[in-house]
């Protein structure tokens, strides 16, 4: 493990006294004009030696640039306009975000955050601003804000749960989305967010897995899957006139824990005789466009879901494990690459594979044995993009209700972590919103440190020995970085990897101990 | 005198409205273009009208944040809003078209908790200010018009504590009356004699100016965060703003989604 200076846990979450600049040096590596252009954005190179490390520069003319994306942004977006005008700094949502609990720089503050943008909203864009500026704290663009934003927009990670508590209903993922829409049209994209997009639009998914790749992963875990159990589990790939289409991080072919979830789809589709396949060119659930606030970008990237659903002749679509994909998928997908009038009406579009496995179970189609889990006292955690921008099943809250029921009915141990660090009050895992980057790993160990505690407090409390969530960022992160605060990564697990472990399909045999 | 503050409190009130119906113009003209409310959300219009009530009645968000600022932050608002409702008696003409309202506004219980209001609005703002002291995150984040609002809403409420509640700074309210509704009906009367009541008057206006130039936009902008108004139905219901809707069009053209329309080289 790399060396990072990790937070003290104390017992509960102690708010910092703010402090100016602890973490501004923190930012991630600038996106190749390359990169940049093929995406519609601007990038400018300083000097083309290979042996300096490549140095990008703000696009010439980047002020009026920024400040003219900004009215665009303001004329197009409702939440931008109205989020730049109401905030009245009351302070309730100061102590919410884990970036500020973590690390204490007054800038993670989410209203502090959103400061840096309306503090040049108001300079520019209102009356008393532009005429009284000192007054209301407007100040001018320049290069030492744009480096602010830079590093401070790239802190936060998009999970709004300031938003939750702000009286005015503000969202700073909302500004921060629009914050990195500005860089990146002035030459300061995001190098991961940015090149992983690219990979999407010419291999299909985020870790550039090609077809054949992703054939031989596939293949490779039928013949591990039949060695474990003896059953012969089908991991369909492209297979054409199949009911369901199933979208799942790509992460989900060959990270770990991501890997065992993917095997309890297979598992649950098998024993459900339910016919299914994945798709070669929307082999990703995930959509790095709602990270940089691109509508046009997540619009192109959903537009795969469609094509692979159309081009396979299937019925319906079903998302794997995957928390800002699951957001896409329920809140966006519909307007993005919708209507999917040539769908099966009867379901909903897209399903989560909680519901479907919930509704399984429900109906006794699973032959589950709880026991099997008896060796772990499982928590979850509700992943920030699933808690608090999408839903589940037909209540407000089946975010919560559903997954949990999935976990009860495959584990006799379960138990929540405190109270306000699940379901909308949950904690973002450190890691969400475009930053599970190595070049931000120290953000990423400070952020987690919420998370940490409430699950070291469930573990000295209650006994818990694992943690599972339905977000493949989430499993990334955690599996990387709590292991600095004590744990091992075996104790991260997939919802359907516990499924996994509880199911026992026809004629298995089990591997003897 | 009674003529120039008659034209400020014209000015300002004009302004005010003004202002306010022209945020709110442009709030509800720029398109929301995706489904963002916070969830668990409601999944009716009915449902997202209980949720709006209760934030703007009862603060629920912010009591869910720090009980402190709820405290003084819905004591100050609750105060103002009985003290706003005490004062329309001064420009309701009994005989007018809102005369119906006065047999309530003049309610004994309804005027004296206006008056004791104002014991409501200097605690809450008191704490507020406070707090913007005391709090080091709140001080960080305190500009200085963020201090001066609370200070100017404060200085009206302590004028009107003045005239209300000293003897000695008492006013002709049945003049005040007079002067109002002579606004009104553009026919001037004059103001009664007063120093407090004049300082009272040219505070509001200063209010009613500040308004639709500061964060006081709060006022409208509570209603239009998609983040709280919008139903929760994305996967039933189509959303779409209109300038997304030529991207409609063009959709089908991306270059890697035609290409995999295309039989694969291996296969043909």
């Amino acid at each position: 493990m790399a060396d990072y200076e990790v937070p003290e846990v104390k017992e509960y979450a102690v708010v910092p006294m703010p402090k100016d600049d602890v973490t501004n040096h923190l930012r991630p590596f600038v996106a190749k004009p390359e990169f940049q252009e093929a995406m519609g954005y601007a990038g400018k190179k300083v000097h083309d030696d290979p042996k300096e490390m490549p140095e990008y520069v703000l696009v010439d003319g980047w002020k009026e640039k920024a400040l003219d994306k900004m009215g665009d942004l303001l004329g197009r977006y409702r939440s931008l306009q109205v989020f730049m005008d109401s905030c009245v700094k009351c302070g309730a949502c100061t102590d919410k975000c884990h970036y500020f609990l973590g690390t204490g720089d007054a800038k993670n503050m989410p209203v502090a955050r959103q400061d840096l943008l309306r503090s040049v909203y108001r300079r520019y864009f209102t009356f008393a601003g532009k005429y009284f500026p000192k007054l209301v704290g407007a100040k001018d663009l320049t290069e030492e804000v744009v480096d602010d934003w830079y590093s401070y927009f790239h802190q936060c990670s998009e999970c709004r749960r300031c938003a939750v508590f702000c009286p005015y209903g503000i969202d700073t993922a909302e500004v921060t989305m629009a914050a990195r829409e500005i860089l990146a049209h002035i030459g300061r994209g995001q190098k991961y967010a940015n090149e992983i997009i690219g990979k999407v639009f010419t291999i299909g998914n985020n870790l550039g897995l090609p077809e054949k790749a992703l054939k031989n992963v596939l293949e490779g875990l039928e013949e591990d899957v039949e060695y474990d159990i003896e059953v012969e589990v089908k991991f369909p790939l492209d297979e054409k006139g199949k009911d369901i289409l199933l979208v799942t991080p790509s992460a989900d072919f060959f990270a770990e824990p991501h890997i065992d979830g993917l095997i309890g789809y297979a598992k649950v589709f098998h024993q459900t005789n339910t016919s299914w396949t994945l798709s070669s060119i929307a082999s990703e659930a995930g959509n790095f466009g709602l990270f940089i606030g691109s509508y046009e970008n997540m619009q192109r990237i959903s537009m795969r879901v469609r094509e692979a659903a159309l081009q396979l002749g299937v019925k319906r679509i079903v998302y794997g494990e995957c928390g800002h994909a699951w957001r896409v998928g329920y809140s966006f997908l519909n307007t993005l690459a919708g209507p999917f009038d040539f769908l099966d009406q009867n379901y909903p579009i897209p399903q989560h594979i909680c519901e479907f496995t919930l509704d399984k179970l429900e109906k006794g189609e699973l032959t589950i044995d709880k026991s099997r889990n008896d060796d772990k006292t499982v928590t979850f955690h509700d992943s920030c993009n699933v808690a608090r921008g999408s839903g589940m099943g037909t209540e407000p809250g089946g975010q919560f209700t559903i997954p949990r029921a999935v976990i009860k009915a495959v584990c006799n141990n379960y138990v929540d972590m405190e109270k306000d660090t699940i379901h909308d009050a949950t904690f973002c895992c450190g890691g969400g919103g475009g930053l599970l980057t190595d070049d931000l790993m120290e953000i990423r160990v400070k952020g987690i440190l919420p998370r940490a505690t409430a699950l070291i407090n469930a573990k000295e409390e209650s006994g818990v020995t694992h943690m599972a969530a339905i977000c493949a960022i989430c499993k990334s992160q955690f599996t990387k970085v709590l292991p600095y605060y004590g744990f091992t990564m075996d104790q991260i697990v997939s919802v359907h990897q516990l499924v996994s472990d509880a199911i026992v399909l026809e004629g298995q045999v089990d591997p003897e101990d | 005198m009674s003529t120039l503050i008659a034209a400020v409190l014209v000015f300002a009130t004009l302004f005010m409205i003004g202002g306010i119906i022209k945020k709110a113009i442009q709030f509800s003209k720029t398109p929301a273009p995706l489904k963002i409310p916070v969830t668990p959300a409601p999944k009716s219009t009915g449902g997202v009208v209980l949720r709006m009530a209760k934030e703007v009645v009862l603060f629920s968000a912010l009591f869910r944040a720090s009980k402190w600022t709820w405290l003084f932050g819905w004591l100050f608002h609750v105060s103002l809003a009985l003290a706003f409702i005490r004062h329309l008696r001064y420009i309701i003409d009994p005989e007018g078209i809102f005369g119906f309202m006065m047999p309530v506004i003049s309610l004994w219980i309804v005027q004296l908790a206006g008056q004791y209001a104002a014991f409501g609005m200097l605690i809450g703002l008191g704490g507020l200010l406070a707090r913007r002291f005391l709090v080091a995150r709140v001080r960080y984040i305190s500009a200085p018009s963020d201090y001066l609002m609370l200070i100017l809403i404060m200085a009206i409420a302590f004028s009107g504590f003045l005239m209300s509640f000293v003897p000695g700074f008492s006013v002709d309210i049945v003049q005040v009356k007079l002067f109002m509704l002579g606004i009104l009906s553009f026919n001037l009367q004059d103001l009664p004699e007063g120093t407090v009541l004049v300082a009272h008057l040219v505070l509001v206006a200063i209010l009613g100016l500040v308004l639709p130039i500061s964060k006081l936009l709060h006022i409208p902008g509570v209603f239009f965060a998609p983040t709280r108004n919008q139903v929760d139905n994305p996967r039933e219901k189509r959303h779409i703003a209109d300038w997304a809707k030529p991207l409609d069009k063009t959709r089908e053209n991306y270059p890697e989604l035609v290409a995999s329309r295309e039989p694969k080289a291996e296969e043909a």
